[in-house]
């Protein structure tokens, strides 16, 4: 037999993050039953991210996302920072094309993820909040329901979608425990601003919004970056540090916090703010190589929980890849219960849905960028070379100019870099982003 | 501007107290050995985790924010740690 007779519902989702929340409103909209299950007293309460959502995959799922989701802004401005202690280079992008159609918004998930479990609703399913799965029930090698308190449910597919700490994939065998270079944390506040401060102090106009993105003195030497995003009447400000280097260089997470707000570069966008929320939140930094087994008898693994999260240098994926993952997942589950079967060997039409989709693609894509990434040099010495050439060619101190690529050659050279190290930085660079 | 301290932080945030079951255990002796005591103090953006005189590791559960990173740098055996109960613990406003 590979299917119960009578469960409760045919699929349990654990979860209503992104990922949970999609995959339980495809499955309700294909007439399936559907329980999703979420621990925080309301869908929304327990999930925190950066904030900025890549949004076509979602836009597909629901149509009227655009209009009637609550998100804050459309991102049209992309500015790439170096920060130094007293200097700072930075890349402005911004580009009207990335307003029409909507590529990024920034969102705030206590209020984006309530209307997803509000669709998921609208659509069939029964959403039980403040209900926290303890484990997944098993009948040999294969998930038959969750239990929660001395509550048992039973379905023919469980969808664990309970986010990057992942306890339900970790007990049914599927995730071990991650080394330290593959999670980093993620420390935010939201602060709070009149909307037209906001939109002065960053060059915006109506519902534009802006995404900083920070690398340098902004982590103290710390592998990982800084984040400024506008929301409408608020910024999410923030780091995200690698666990590995944290540890192992000894600093105090919220030292490096209160450095970024208070760096001279950074504090100016914060002035006259008051603080609504503190938060944080584990980040999976692995890319492809924490993707691991996702399948199995009665259950696949979505989203953060199946570790689906990309830094590429310029972009940090996380909720587009939720929003994929749990779209492949909810067309896999669909076909397993027609066929009856969703023992693990049909259930795995999900894993080749998800690398045929964009985020197995670019997850296989920007597979060797969390080792570039990890090199220290990202975080210090570029910054400080950019700064220094620039500085030779803007400080006119009434001595003879040289040309710029003296200045860069002298820069250089005073620099712990070496050019061989440049070139094959550039290169690694070019073949891992 | 000066930042606030991480209590003047929590207090903005919303948090539904289990009274009756705390959902963090530090194994005091693993943690000393480990050094995974230090390194909780450190870590955690919240501050649940302080070294007493005594070198033991006290924790103020009620003030934990979810994000399971003393879980992921803690030495084998000095930590158990789960989510809390359903319905508790900080629950988002903002996110």
């Amino acid at each position: 037999m590979t299917q119960a007779a009578e469960p409760d519902f045919e699929v349990i989702v654990i979860g209503a993050g992104i990922a949970g929340c999609v995959a339980a409103y495809q499955l309700a909209r294909q007439g399936r039953s559907v329980l999703l299950i979420e621990r925080g007293e309301a869908p929304g309460s327990k999930n925190l991210s950066g904030g900025v959502l890549y949004s076509r995959g979602i836009q597909q799922v629901f149509p009227d996302f655009r209009d009637e989701a609550p998100v804050e802004r459309r991102i049209t401005r992309n500015y790439i920072n170096f920060l130094n202690a007293d200097s700072s280079v930075a890349i402005d992008y911004k580009d009207a094309r990335l307003a029409d159609p909507v590529n990024a918004v920034t969102v705030l998930r206590a209020k984006l993820d309530a209307w997803l479990s509000e669709k998921c609703e609208e659509a069939g399913a029964m959403i039980m909040p403040g209900v926290r799965v303890d484990r997944v029930l098993t009948e040999g090698p294969r998930v038959v329901g969750v239990q929660a308190g001395d509550d048992e449910l039973r379905a023919h597919v469980v969808v664990a979608a309970d986010g990057v700490n992942s306890f339900i994939a970790k007990e049914a065998g599927l995730r071990q425990k991650e080394p330290l270079n593959h999670l980093a944390v993620g420390v935010k506040s939201v602060i709070s601003l009149p909307r037209e401060t906001i939109e002065q102090r960053f060059n915006l106009t109506g519902d534009e919004g802006a995404a900083l993105a920070v690398v340098g003195d902004c982590t103290q030497g710390v592998g990982g970056g800084g984040f400024l995003y506008t929301n409408l009447d608020s910024l999410s400000v923030g780091i995200v540090v690698r666990l590995d280097d944290l540890t192992a260089k000894q600093k105090v997470v919220t030292d490096i916090f209160d450095h970024f707000l208070q760096h001279q570069f950074i504090a100016p966008y914060l002035e006259g703010g008051e603080l609504l929320e503190y938060g944080c939140h584990l980040v999976a930094e692995g890319g492809l190589h924490m993707v691991g087994e996702i399948v199995m008898d009665g259950m696949v693994v979505v989203g953060d929980a199946a570790g689906l999260t990309l830094n590429t240098g310029l972009t940090v994926r996380g909720m587009d890849l939720a929003v994929g993952s749990a779209v492949a997942a909810a067309e896999a589950i669909g076909d397993a219960l027609d066929r009856k079967d969703t023992s693990k060997a049909v259930l795995a039409r999900y894993r080749d849905k998800l690398f045929a989709s964009y985020v197995g693609q670019d997850m296989k894509t920007y597979a060797k960028a969390p080792h570039f990434l990890e090199a220290e040099r990202m975080y210090k010495q570029y910054g400080e070379l950019l700064a220094n050439v620039l500085y030779g060619a803007f400080s006119l101190d009434t001595q003879p100019r040289q040309h710029l690529l003296k200045v860069a050659r002298k820069s250089l050279a005073r620099s712990p870099l070496r050019m061989g190290q440049l070139v094959r930085d550039g290169i690694a660079g070019a073949r891992a982003l | 501007m000066k930042p606030l301290s991480v209590p003047e932080r929590l207090t903005k945030d919303r948090f539904l107290l289990d009274e009756e079951q705390c959902h963090i255990e530090v194994d005091q002796e693993i943690a000393k050995a480990t050094g995974t005591g230090k390194l909780l103090v450190a870590c955690c953006p919240a501050h649940v985790y302080a070294e007493e005189a005594d070198g033991t590791i006290s924790v103020e559960y009620a003030a934990c924010l979810e994000c399971g990173t003393c879980l992921a740098i803690a030495a084998p055996g000095a930590l158990k740690w789960h989510y809390p109960r359903g319905g508790f613990g900080v629950q988002f406003r903002e996110g």
